[in-house]
């Protein structure tokens, strides 16, 4: 081996020599006047690298030109928040899902837990994807502003991404292991889902410090990077959207896997596809009616944080040129109340066999109050009149009807609505089933009398409220409407359970026999939520103005102005109509698996008769409906 | 007439009569905007309730579906039939050619009433403390200077409110000052209609720009004497001792 080195080595030698002998003689001065000749070629490129590097480092905004940067960020923004609302949304119910399937051994509970987190795995990928997306046109479009935030928030960035990994790693593991960790390793399947929330939770809130930091900035000059961090963090609306959000997310993945059912019994080729995707529907309606339920009072939290932070942005969100976005959202909340209580009341026609005429004149009462809470809530403070109606009104405002568009009148029929939406789920949970207790009529007299009662108080506040300083309103009023109606949900709730434990079951439920307008139905819900979630995004977002952050950073692009309503409301539609392509795109491409799966028709066992008399969903609804 | 088609039209003409008729006998007639909003609810209720069940919703679009096929239509409801398909494109045409036919009247708006303050005039608080004496000298320059326009009685009918349109602002009306802070009166009042921002288009109001002519404390003053006059108390976030 070293005889070897030692040869190549002279070998090499020799060949260095001979290099050298060709290699002309370099004197001192000419190496000088070299150096100097090209200092001075090379001086002005080093220059103009030097003007490039701080060229880029000034650049404020790019822009891409026919679209708008503002509209592309805008576009993409709302998609990836969309998605990450399901996707944060999803793990809650699917993880109780499961959770009540483990309790109560009943499997159809495990497989729609499954079946929930078949449509999460595949929406995941893909709002990661918009997040990236959504990253690289910040950076490009507004490196100023991303310069800034990044600055700030440089050490969430850190937590964040490690969040993401953990979400991810966790992610597989209840997903992949969903078959392998059934039995005895189930508890810890049960747990893997409880950390998958604990993560999701968290990554909802450190991006949402970013956002609402932009709306209520507090800036910490001193301190270390993660004491400014952590200060910026703690801005006064970022617990108040971090709730907002949590819930929302829900009632979107309520009414999108609703949707996902709905269109799945819509699609259905046999009673057993039937019957399933039926029942689907009710949980996610269900799911998506009960995080409706409390959602109204986040929103009222966060507005209040907003007034009481700064009067200007409260000012423009609820009586300046934002205001009239409200009463589009009073609109789009008032035909989920609807949609929703409209698919529990065709659930009591239908799945409960001759309880039509029993329960007509109850739901015909509840429709009368959600309209008329509806009709209150839309009626604008400011009425858009002509010339010649505004002289006869002696201004926009009606003398008898404008009490109805201020927030004392707004807050009261909100409490009504959702007052009614749980009775109406109270009923479906009652309906076909005779309590046996010795003690029910008493119980159904005080559910009821309880009920007339908060009623009757939430109106009461409602009226006082304009005769009380404003302070007094939003302390005390507003929180005892809210309190009853919370009282009445916590009281009738476990009453029910209990009355329901012992009753008998008078007419059985019957599944897979909604007419197809109920599928319809859990479509319109989720397109409502999600245009409202749009509308409200702008909302929250425009009420900024001119500024990147509120009073901090001001929007100095071409873009620092709001656009008319028309054009905001044409995006918001927009993005609603994309997000439910990619949707349905998403969801065309997890079930494609299942069709696989499914067993050639020559092998398959003689197909199940479809009992006598119902007829599929597709070809018109129930029996009753031919009849 | 029975059916659920017939009882929605019936509910819905006797809708229209009671806002468009009935309710103006007692208060100020509606704007077209609210009495269509309303009208657009008790068809969306209608609807609702009678497509339910299976029964009920044959019920509804029986007679529909049946007037736009033609079955069963002879005799006096055939007539019937085609004059409505002759009638309505007609109706529709009116309608349409009202909507562009250029008129004098100016468009429908919806005017912003409460634009957001400039930057400078939020969180400001009163500086004066709310002394008898104070509330008395606000309201003696009220007397002098708003009353005229808002009136004696903070009602927004003083002798020369008949003037202005849109009127002068009712202040005992708990849905004006009683849902702003003094900050928000003090720029109204300093600045006037013409101190009004972009979002407040298009800029009607003929409240005068009082800074030319008085000074901070009086404005103060005059604010504190309006609330107190009105019976109504400026939107705070700290309750009063």
């Amino acid at each position: 081996m070293n005889r070897f080195n030692e040869g190549s080595h002279m070998k090499n030698h020799g060949i260095i020599e001979k290099l050298k002998s060709r290699v002309p003689t370099v004197k001192p001065s000419s190496l000088f006047g070299w150096s100097v000749f090209w200092a001075l070629v090379l001086l002005p490129a080093v220059a103009w690298a030097q003007d490039a590097v701080t060229q880029a480092m000034s650049v404020e905004y790019r822009d891409i030109p026919g679209l708008g940067s503002r509209n592309v960020v805008w576009v993409v923004a709302q998609q990836h928040l969309l998605l990450a609302g399901f996707v944060l949304g999803v793990p809650i119910f699917a993880w109780v899902c499961e959770i009540v399937g483990w309790k109560t051994k009943e499997a159809r509970y495990d497989t729609l837990a499954k079946e929930f987190t078949k449509l999460l795995t595949s929406a995941y990928a893909t709002t990661a994807l918009f997040g990236g997306i959504l990253l690289f046109l910040l950076i490009g479009l507004y490196p100023k502003l991303m310069a800034y935030l990044s600055d700030i928030f440089f050490p969430s960035f850190i937590v964040y991404c490690i969040l993401f990994l953990l979400e991810t790693v966790t992610l597989y593991l209840y997903w992949y292991g969903w078959d392998a960790m059934q039995g005895s390793r189930k508890t810890f399947h049960l747990f893997l889902g409880f950390l998958l929330n604990v993560f999701a939770l968290f990554i909802m809130i450190v991006p949402n410090a970013w956002a609402t930091f932009q709306a209520s900035p507090v800036v910490v000059a001193e301190g270390t990077a993660i004491d400014r961090a952590w200060a910026a963090t703690w801005n006064p609306t970022w617990w108040p959207v971090n709730i907002h959000r949590l819930i929302a997310n829900v009632v979107l993945g309520g009414f999108i896997c609703g949707a996902y059912a709905g269109i799945r019994y819509l699609l259905a080729a046999s009673q057993e596809e039937r019957e399933h995707y039926d029942w689907m529907g009710y949980v996610g309606n269900f799911i998506g009616v009960f995080g409706m339920l409390p959602l109204p009072f986040a929103g009222y939290w966060l507005m209040r944080e907003i007034y009481q932070y700064n009067q200007q942005m409260g000012i423009t969100l609820m009586g300046g040129f934002l205001a009239w976005l409200f009463i589009l959202q009073a609109m789009l909340i008032g035909v989920l109340f609807l949609g929703a209580n409209y698919y529990f009341w065709m659930g009591i026609t239908y799945r409960i066999p001759g309880s039509e005429r029993t329960y007509r004149r109850p739901i015909l009462a509840m429709l009368i109050v959600l309209m008329v809470c509806l009709g209150v809530w839309m009626t604008p403070h400011s009425l858009v009149a002509s010339l010649e109606e505004a002289r006869k009104m002696g201004g926009t405002h009606h003398p008898l009807l404008g009490v109805f568009g201020v927030m004392s009148a707004k807050m009261t029929v909100a409490n009504l609505m959702i007052l009614v939406t749980f009775m109406s789920f109270i009923m479906y949970w009652r309906a076909g089933k005779q309590e046996t207790a010795g003690w029910a009529k008493i119980a159904k007299a005080v559910m009821g009398a309880l009920l007339v009662l908060a009623g009757i108080a939430v109106i009461v506040l409602g009226v006082w409220g304009y005769f009380v300083p404003a302070i007094i309103r939003i302390n005390y009023f507003s929180v005892a409407q809210v309190l009853i109606v919370l009282f009445v949900m916590v009281t009738f709730t476990p009453l029910t359970a209990v009355l329901m434990r012992s009753a008998k079951t008078t007419t059985e439920m019957v599944w897979g026999q909604m007419p197809i307008r109920a599928g319809y139905s859990l479509v319109s819900n989720a397109v409502m939520v999600i245009l409202l979630m749009s509308l409200m995004g702008y909302a929250r977002s425009s009420s900024r103005v001119h500024w990147h952050v509120y009073g901090v950073m001001r929007d100095t692009s071409e873009y620092a102005y709001s656009p008319a309503l028309g054009y905001a409301a044409a995006f918001m539609s927009l993005n609603t109509f994309v997000f439910c392509l990619l949707v349905a795109f998403i969801f065309w491409v997890a079930t494609m698996g299942d069709k696989g799966k499914k067993i050639p028709e020559q092998d398959q066992p003689e197909p199940a008769k479809i009992p006598a008399g119902v007829t599929p969903a597709m070809a018109g609804g129930s029996p009753r409906e031919k009849a | 007439m029975k059916g659920p088609l017939a009882k929605t039209v019936i509910l819905l003409v006797g809708m229209y009569v009671f806002l468009k008729f009935i309710l103006p006998l007692f208060t100020a007639p509606l704007p077209a905007s609210l009495i269509f909003l309303y009208l657009a609810l008790t068809l969306a209720s209608a609807m609702i309730f009678y497509t339910m069940s299976g029964g009920s919703l044959d019920e509804f679009m029986g007679p529909i579906g049946r007037f736009l096929t033609g079955t069963g239509q002879t005799g006096i409801a055939g007539t019937a039939r085609i004059l409505v398909f002759v009638l309505f494109p007609l109706l529709v045409g009116w309608q349409t050619y009202t909507r562009l036919a250029p008129s004098d009247m100016p468009p429908a708006e919806n005017r912003t009433i409460h634009p957001a303050p400039p930057g400078e005039f939020v969180g400001l608080a009163n500086p004066y403390p709310r002394t008898p004496e104070n509330v008395m000298m606000g309201k003696g320059l009220y007397a002098a200077f708003c009353s005229p326009c808002h009136g004696a009685n903070f009602d927004g009918k003083g002798p020369a409110a008949v003037g202005f349109n849109p009127p002068p602002a009712n202040f005992s009306d708990p849905g004006t000052i009683a849902q702003l802070q003094e900050s928000y009166l003090f720029w109204r009042i300093k600045k006037g209609g013409v101190g009004l921002p972009v979002e407040a288009m298009p800029w009607k109001s003929a409240m005068p720009r009082w800074e030319v002519e008085l000074p901070d404390e009086w404005i103060w003053k005059i604010i504190m004497g309006e609330y107190d006059g009105a019976g109504q108390s400026p939107r705070t976030w700290e309750e009063e001792e």
